[in-house]
């Protein structure tokens, strides 16, 4: 019945990640996102880089992961863990997510409490936040291009983007407006399945 | 470090876990009102400090719970314990609930509700992470150069197949330098 957009939508991976390989990817994720960007790394490298996602099911997990309580990224990397080995493969990615940063914000806070002074990086910060927003942007565009096709999408984008940063509505608020028309437009039907 | 403090880190994060629906960040303002007034384990402008110093650092911002943690344990070794209790706390319950979300979801590969959800919110998710944009630049007080910074990124990243790296590299250089 679906056997066609089974074949284009789904199983993208090559091969799945060991345990190991997934938690030094999702480290990887972490120290690149200096400054922020880190939904923005999350793709280059899990959707792009590794292939382990398609765009639909990365942006998906991304929104199931904003929905439900907790850090974005981290929940991002249980996602992507659970998809490969389970339990274990959530420990293993979510280990390589904080554990490098875990040691840096405790030398910097060893550092801090010991000469209570914030360790100086403002000004090395102050340049790398406008990249790093950047790179949110190049996200929206490069994900928008591909599946903005359509009045209804678009309509939906920009109704949910008004309602976030404009009017700042909680995203749970923001959500039920726009999710049920977004879950009725999605609904798979004959005609449109096969985009 | 009390086993009495032990418990507190334990309950305060275990609960913030759970409540931080869209995202670490949400729950900020109850970890201060909770860390700072009820248990005297810093003060505010520590607590102002410590925020800014999760922000800078990479990884996820939700790492201002390890560094009240490390105080709330007494700094030192006890500090770093203390630190990791509160890390733990703060991300075992909310990943449980992601952990029985994504076998669900995984299970349902074909299933019309998951299409309908995979294709209906890809425009919201564009639409969530443009906003999460504009939200940090106005957060961060944008002014012009910063935006024309921004904008030249942007067409990098979206215009040229240079490694992300670089361009965030030269941007934290001309911040060092004091250009933006």
């Amino acid at each position: 019945m679906s056997d066609q957009v089974a074949s284009s939508a789904t199983e993208v991976a090559p091969k799945p990640p060991g345990l190991i390989e997934l938690a030094l990817t999702f480290n990887k994720i972490a120290l690149a996102s200096f400054g922020g960007g880190l939904s923005a790394w999350s793709r280059e490298i899990i959707v792009v880089d590794r292939k382990w996602m398609s765009e639909e099911e990365f942006l998906s997990a991304l929104t199931i992961c904003r929905i439900l309580p907790g850090a974005n990224q981290v929940n991002l990397a249980v996602f992507v863990g659970v998809k490969f080995h389970g339990i274990i493969g959530a420990f293993a990615a979510c280990a390589g997510l904080i554990f490098v940063p875990v040691v840096i914000v405790l030398c910097m806070a060893w550092f801090y409490f010991t000469y209570s002074k914030v360790p100086a990086m403002k000004n090395i910060l102050h340049g790398m936040t406008p990249a790093a927003v950047a790179m949110t942007f190049a996200m929206a565009f490069k994900t928008g291009r591909k599946c903005l096709g359509s009045p209804v999408a678009i309509a939906l984008f920009v109704a949910i983007f008004v309602l976030s940063a404009v009017l700042r509505l909680p995203l749970i608020a923001a959500l039920l407006i726009c999710g049920p028309i977004a879950l009725w437009w999605g609904w798979p039907r004959q005609s449109k399945v096969a985009s | 470090m009390s086993p009495k403090t032990l418990l507190q880190i334990i309950a305060l994060f275990g609960s913030l876990s759970v409540l931080s629906i869209g995202g670490g960040n949400t729950v900020v303002p109850d970890m201060h009102r909770q860390a700072v007034n009820q248990f005297h384990w810093l003060d505010g402008r520590q607590f102002a400090d410590l925020f800014a110093i999760s922000q800078a650092a990479p990884g996820p911002s939700v790492l201002i719970v390890t560094l009240i943690g490390y105080k709330a344990g007494g700094e030192g070794l006890w500090g770093v314990i203390g630190a990791i209790i509160a890390t733990m706390a703060m991300i075992i319950p909310a990943g449980l609930l992601v952990y029985f979300t994504a076998r669900f979801w995984n299970s349902a590969k074909e299933a019309k509700w998951r299409k309908a959800v995979e294709r209906g919110f890809a425009p919201l998710t564009v639409g969530l992470v443009l906003a999460s944009g504009v939200i940090v630049a106005k957060s961060a007080d944008h002014g012009y150069r910063e935006w024309a910074l921004t904008a030249v990124a942007t067409v990098v990243f979206t215009c040229t197949k240079t490694n992300p790296l670089i361009v965030v590299g030269v941007a934290g250089l001309i911040g060092w330098f004091g250009l933006v």
